[in-house]
């Protein structure tokens, strides 16, 4: 492949993503993990359900009294959002626009950012209760289902960081362009595992 | 690459192994990793066997007997049977569908060492001296109050290990959907293709269960988590239904590559194509299918109730229905062909029998009622042997002796083969079909001793002779591999004579570009037509030949998994060594910072000139 090769928005391929075979194997690759995550987040769901307000006798900690859903909302405010600025660098992506691609990642990457300090606050906030990882079962299904997810947003940050980073001087061209779209698939991931963290974890545990 | 062979250093050779990225050698390096692994399990296992030949042997302690059948079972399925089929899969499957290599050939390498550090790092626990010994299962209520580091071992070297499982799984069902040559549509994809796929779409579905358990289990005992302790509101049984999610797929991801070995060999071998090939795609699909639907008929006895063990019971005994099929469709693929007796086919036509009585067995056991009975007896060890050898190491020694020219270029030695099947298949039903009886007379699997005078001495004795004959079997095959490659007598294309499949098309061992034109595929067997037809070389060219991409060898995998064996030390020894945090540490930023490389660092790979394949083409006489 060459990366020199020069496109303008006429001769850019209207699949950037898939237009070459390496590109085409990243997609379906790509697709095919997400499934996988798809079951190792299924499996966090059920113990976590399976354990949920489970503790040593005498346990103080319930779910309606744990969790603070305004706060909850404003993450899932940010994180949905960070979904909607990564479709729009999409649509730059297939537009060849490069410089507001690379801005709508920024912005998606701010509010990530956002929303995983957020959480930080959250599990710290949670901790200064008592509720430490330590304390119960409930506790342990609980940091492990919602970091695994901080996880990989996390993960997520410093992947599209790299990239913006990494191609900033050089400009769109069929290698990378790759590389941004599987980043957007991963980020569209997380965004509906966290849907169903906010809909099973926190609306469940405080209305439930 | 020169196309003129050369003499390379020691240094230079080493530095191209470990980088490689070309599947058929990363296809050797599994089936060797795998042999090792396979050979260390044998050891243990005839340990046991010594062991138990008679009663109140005091050969090994109790303590040890405990860790031999762990290590036995954990070794056997997951390093030795396993990776094996991955290297049939690797060196065979890509050559099937007519493609130069595999779709990530980067992440082909990564799940390599990551199977190969796995296995180092659980099997270190045997120099350290704490070994894993809450059995393969590694029950939760058995593993947290396993006491020394045992289980961790067992833990992260899994974790390590079934990462690369994984990304092999995605990495082949890329391949097989995006990689195909033309005219290859999914019904003309030979069968062990077919099972591939099958069995790669299963690892994708039931390994992320078995990292999650085996996080939950590291956690438990190595960060304060309390998933298992009942005490702290935690389930026990969680981790039986995680780990059964997992490890029920697992067994059906084993034989489903054993099926699709022995679909090969018995239309090669009785020169007729495969009977009922529809129905053969179909119960494969469904096998998998099923496969996922039955994992609480390990659970019978735990207390789930009529109910829910009324429905296991009925979708495990549907499985007998797929697997009836296809064995009456390997019976009618012999029926009017031309057979010919080779060793391949000697344990094509050993399988069918033994894989059988295993089945029989699991749908003896499927009825939950009955299951009680027989539950933790040797009945039940009789049972998964018979299926596990009887169909997965029977197919993989079959595949050793029919695959071993394609991939080295060399043919054994026939006799010293047949030799190798009789001891084998003979010692197989010594060691195991009287162990069923075993059962009935009531001796539990797990225990390292048992009395005088419980009618089990002679029984147990015949068993243990047996094991000593799969293992004069398995010295007759190292001994056979070894003087077959002193001599190295090179073989032609299709050593066999009647391979119908593109990989018979191409020679032996193919070059390392496998094609220099992409076939054109114009059927199922599409080789035997051209070969019908009068088409000497088998193949027709889909294209002009011209220039290849191919991609470039990479240290970083090695360097990536590396960093993960050095961060499970790390985790093992936080709490009771300075050195642990920081190490655990250290492991993982090394892991990080390979990634970032790989990442940062443009790999677009390189291209053979035209000229090149040209001129190798000459060197062979003018055969694509």
């Amino acid at each position: 492949m060459d990366l020199n090769k020069k496109f303008t928005p006429e001769t850019w391929p209207d699949h950037p993503e898939r237009a070459t075979l390496e590109a085409k194997n990243k997609f379906v690759g790509f697709w095919l993990f997400l499934g996988g995550e798809t079951i190792l987040f299924a499996t966090l769901f059920a113990t976590y359900m399976a354990l949920k307000n489970s503790g040593p006798s005498g346990f103080g900690f319930s779910t309606q009294e744990l969790y603070e859903l305004p706060l909850v909302f404003v993450m899932t405010m940010l994180l949905l959002t960070s979904s909607l600025t990564s479709v729009f660098a999409m649509y730059h992506l297939r537009n060849y626009n490069f410089k507001k691609m690379q801005l709508w990642l920024a912005i998606t990457a701010f509010l990530g950012l956002g929303f995983l300090m957020l959480e930080v606050y959250e599990f710290s906030h949670y901790v200064g209760l008592g509720f430490t990882y330590n304390n119960s079962a409930f506790s342990s299904a609980f940091y492990t289902l919602v970091g695994t997810h901080g996880f990989h947003v996390a993960v997520g940050l410093v992947w599209i960081t790299l990239l913006i980073f990494r191609n900033a001087k050089r400009g769109l061209n069929l290698y990378n362009a790759s590389k941004y779209y599987t980043f957007s698939l991963y980020w569209h991931f997380i965004d509906v595992v966290w849907v169903f963290i906010f809909t099973v974890v926190y609306l469940m545990g405080v209305i439930g | 690459m020169s196309s003129v062979a050369q003499k390379k250093g020691f240094g230079a050779t080493l530095w191209d192994w470990l980088t490689t990225v070309d599947h058929k050698k990363i296809g050797i390096l599994y089936f060797l990793g795998g042999g090792f692994f396979f050979v260390l399990g044998g050891i243990e296992a005839m340990m046991i066997r010594y062991q138990l030949y008679k009663p109140n042997n005091d050969f090994v302690s109790a303590g040890l007997f405990n860790d031999l059948i762990t290590m036995h079972g954990t070794t056997m399925i997951f390093l030795a049977a396993m990776p094996i089929l991955f290297g049939f899969m690797n060196a065979i499957v890509p050559l099937q569908i007519g493609a130069r290599d595999v779709a990530f050939p980067f992440i082909n390498s990564l799940g390599f060492w990551m199977f190969f550090f796995g296995g180092l790092f659980l099997n270190i626990s045997w120099l350290y001296g704490e070994v894993p010994d809450a059995g393969w299962t590694s029950y939760a209520s058995l593993s947290l109050a396993s006491e020394g580091h045992g289980i961790d071992f067992y833990a992260i070297g899994l974790q390590i290990a079934g990462g690369g499982t994984l990304m092999a799984g995605i990495n082949f069902l890329v391949t097989i959907i995006n990689m195909r040559a033309p005219g290859m549509t999914y019904m003309r994809m030979p069968l062990f293709t077919w099972t591939t796929f099958v069995a790669s779409a299963m690892i994708l579905f039931a390994f992320p269960p078995l990292t999650i358990g085996l996080f939950f289990l590291t956690f438990d005992r190595m960060f304060g988590g309390n998933f298992f302790n009942h005490e702290m509101g935690g389930n026990t049984i969680i981790w039986e239904h995680i780990f059964w999610i997992f490890g029920h797929p697992e067994v059906y991801i084993l034989i489903l590559p054993a099926f699709g070995i022995f679909s090969e060999i018995f239309s090669i071998f009785s020169r007729k194509r495969l009977f009922g090939y529809p129905s053969m795609v179909f119960a494969t699909v469904l096998i998998g299918f099923l496969g996922f639907m039955v994992w609480a008929h390990h659970m019978f006895t735990v207390g789930l109730g009529p109910t829910a063990n009324a429905i296991f019971a009925v979708a495990t005994m549907a499985i007998a229905v797929p697997t009836g099929v296809k064995i009456f469709n390997w019976l009618l693929t012999m029926w009017g062909g031309s057979i010919k007796v080779t060793t391949p086919m000697l344990y094509a036509l050993g399988f069918i029998p033994s894989f059988v009585m295993g089945g029989v067995t699991g749908v003896m056991q499927g009825a939950a009622p009955l299951d009680y009975q027989l539950h933790d007896s040797y009945f039940i060890v009789a049972h998964f042997h018979y299926v596990i050898v009887g169909g997965v190491v029977l197919a993989i020694l079959a595949a050793t002796h029919l695959y071993w020219p394609k991939m080295f270029g060399t043919m054994l030695n026939e006799t010293l083969g047949k030799v190798t099947f009789w001891f084998f298949f003979i010692g197989f039903h010594m060691t195991f079909l009287i162990q069923h009886w075993l059962g009935f007379w009531g001796m539990p699997r797990r225990v390292w001793t048992y009395m005088d005078g419980q009618g089990w001495n002679f029984a147990n004795l015949i068993s243990s002779i047996g094991a000593l004959l799969m293992a004069i079997g398995v010295i007759v095959l190292v001994y056979n591999a070894i003087m077959t490659s002193i001599k190295n007598v090179k073989v032609a294309n299709d050593p066999w004579g009647d391979g119908r499949t593109l990989e018979w098309a191409i020679e032996s061992p193919p070059i390392y570009y496998n094609f220099a034109a992409t076939p054109l595929v114009r059927g199922l067997d599409t080789v035997w037509i051209e070969k019908m037809e009068g088409n000497e070389t088998g193949l027709t060219p889909a294209e002009p030949i011209k220039d290849i991409h191919m991609p470039n060898g990479s240290i970083i995998p090695f360097l990536m998994t590396l960093g993960l064996f050095i961060a499970g030390f790390g985790a093992m020894f936080r709490t009771e060594a300075a050195w642990g945090l920081p190490v655990l540490i250290f492991g993982l930023l090394w892991t990080f910072v390979s990634m970032a490389v790989r990442s940062l660092q443009d790999d677009t790979g390189y291209y053979i000139k035209k000229d090149e394949i040209l001129r190798d083409l000459k060197r062979k006489g003018g055969q694509n």
